[in-house]
């Protein structure tokens, strides 16, 4: 019992030891600028703009249930128009960025774990020490930059297309006036709900990226391992975010 | 000159490398043979800084590969050309671009470049296959490529890591002499890691065993083949125990 608790907090310490090492190489891999700027845009590509139909794909869905619930919530007891206000406030302060972060977990976190984690069982990530990359700045640093830069910009997308969606419900299924939905959504925003929901899913995409990575970079035990570090990326961002959702809210929003 | 000192090296509770000791002189093709699981790609995976060791260094042109910062690393390694056991190439290049990416870290223009990958491919007899992908390469087309991306680099050194592995004995054959025209070629200083003898007596100038962790002997290709020593005479005739 003791010996296994000796074991695993000596595993957790090493752990950290090597997080803390992967952090500080990533940062010193910002001076690295000739290599990690040329991969830079593809990765936005990649992390972005093929991100995008998964992104609005549920919000567009989030967007007419938040409608029809908050509708169903409001009957008899509070003005209809409030719909507007529970759909902006909520697509922008909460679920556009949290649902956007956890499905963007498991298709972002994912494939970064399984690429770098099959590139360095296949010995390519060697391969690239050899040839005088710095993995950090060639693999990592573009990626880490690039869902730090996206997930706002695919957030944003989101939040806007929720709250059309919502709109639209409201219009059709609700017979809610587009100037009473307007009005509803007007009522309580603050430049901050904004601002608050776009920081927060850059520090989504940032975690994302940097645990799918260390996670690939950290893969042994072929195809197995490959597995077992993108099971382990998607699980560990999708805490991490929520974790973090937590966070802002207890900093930001008291 | 490469050479190893006391190099020590364990993972876990398993020790590989129990005081490896060897020196590789500039201008000779040092071949290092052993069991499978002896440690001879972890030796090698040494003098490029990939693996740091438990005691003991690699030192390369006077240079304590374990000390070595980053820069220093990557200044290293500018000097050393890696030829990988399964070739590591990047799956989603080109065979052209898996040559070219080596040599964009270096102060080269486009047209160098290309010049240097298509005289890299000849030398690999694998001209007009710049455009192909690594799925779609025999095991022996990807090793040549692996080749061409070390030779391409005009190293001083070349290292390779088993590089008949899996391959049918007239490729292997056809890899041995691509290794000596290499040689020819470039002058490099090579060390091989095999446990292929007949390629280890076809690029060899000198011949080393590595057996539980140590260098057991040392000798040009002709001592080896006529060594008394029992455990290296047991290797090279195939005996099992």
């Amino acid at each position: 019992m003791i010996a296994t608790i000796g074991r695993r907090a000596a595993a957790a310490i090493e752990a950290a030891g090597r997080w803390g090492f992967f952090m500080a190489d990533l940062g010193r891999a910002t001076a690295d600028a000739g290599t990690w700027s040329r991969l830079l845009v593809g990765q936005m590509r990649r992390i972005g703009v093929d991100s995008l139909p998964v992104a609005v794909f549920i919000a567009a869905f989030t967007g007419v249930v938040l409608a029809l619930q908050a509708s169903y919530t409001f009957t008899g007891a509070v003005p209809l128009y409030f719909v507007g206000t529970l759909v902006g406030k909520t697509m922008m302060l909460e679920l556009g960025p949290v649902l956007t972060g956890l499905a963007l977990a498991g298709r972002v976190g994912a494939t970064m774990a399984a690429e770098l984690g099959t590139m360095k069982v296949t010995e390519q990530v060697d391969a690239l020490e050899t040839l005088a990359y710095d993995p950090q700045s060639y693999l990592v640093l573009p990626r880490v930059l690039a869902a730090t830069l996206m997930f706002p910009v695919i957030v944003a997308l989101s939040i806007l297309t929720g709250i059309l969606t919502g709109w639209l419900t409201s219009l059709a299924l609700l017979h809610l006036s587009t100037p009473e939905f307007i009005k509803g959504l007007k009522l309580f925003y603050v430049f901050k709900d904004t601002w608050f929901g776009l920081f927060k899913s850059a520090t989504f995409g940032c975690t994302i990226a940097v645990v799918g990575c260390w996670m690939g970079l950290g893969t042994y035990g072929g195809a197995e391992g490959v597995g077992r570090s993108t099971m382990r990326a998607v699980v560990y961002s999708a805490v991490l975010i929520l974790v973090l959702d937590a966070l802002w809210a207890a900093v930001v929003l008291r | 000159m490469i050479e190893f000192h006391d190099l020590h090296k364990g993972f876990g509770p398993k020790a590989v490398l129990t005081g490896l000791t060897l020196a590789v002189p500039d201008g000779e093709t040092m071949v290092i043979i052993g069991y499978s699981g002896s440690g001879k790609s972890v030796a090698l995976k040494h003098i490029v800084g990939l693996l740091h060791p438990d005691a003991g260094d690699v030192i390369v042109d006077g240079r304590a590969v374990s000390t070595l910062d980053r820069a220093g690393l990557t200044a290293l390694r500018r000097d050393i050309g890696y030829v990988f056991q399964f070739a590591a190439l990047f799956d989603s290049m080109s065979v052209a671009e898996n040559v070219a990416l080596g040599l964009r870290r270096r102060a080269l223009d486009d047209d160098e470049i290309a010049e240097r990958v298509r005289e890299a491919l000849a030398l690999v007899d694998l001209t007009g296959t710049d455009e192909r992908y690594p799925a779609e390469l025999s095991g022996g087309m990807r090793k040549r490529v692996g080749i061409a991306r070390a030779i391409a680099l005009r190293p001083k050194y070349l290292l390779y890591d088993e590089p008949t592995t899996g391959l049918d004995p007239v490729t292997s054959a056809g890899m041995d002499r691509l290794m000596v025209r290499a040689r020819e070629h470039l002058g490099v200083t090579g060390v091989v890691v095999t446990h292929d003898l007949r390629s280890a007596y076809t690029v060899g100038d000198r011949v080393a065993m590595l057996y539980e962790g140590r260098i057991r002997q040392v000798a040009t290709v002709q001592e080896i083949q006529e060594t008394e020593d029992p455990v290296v005479r047991q290797f090279i005739e195939g005996r099992a125990a």
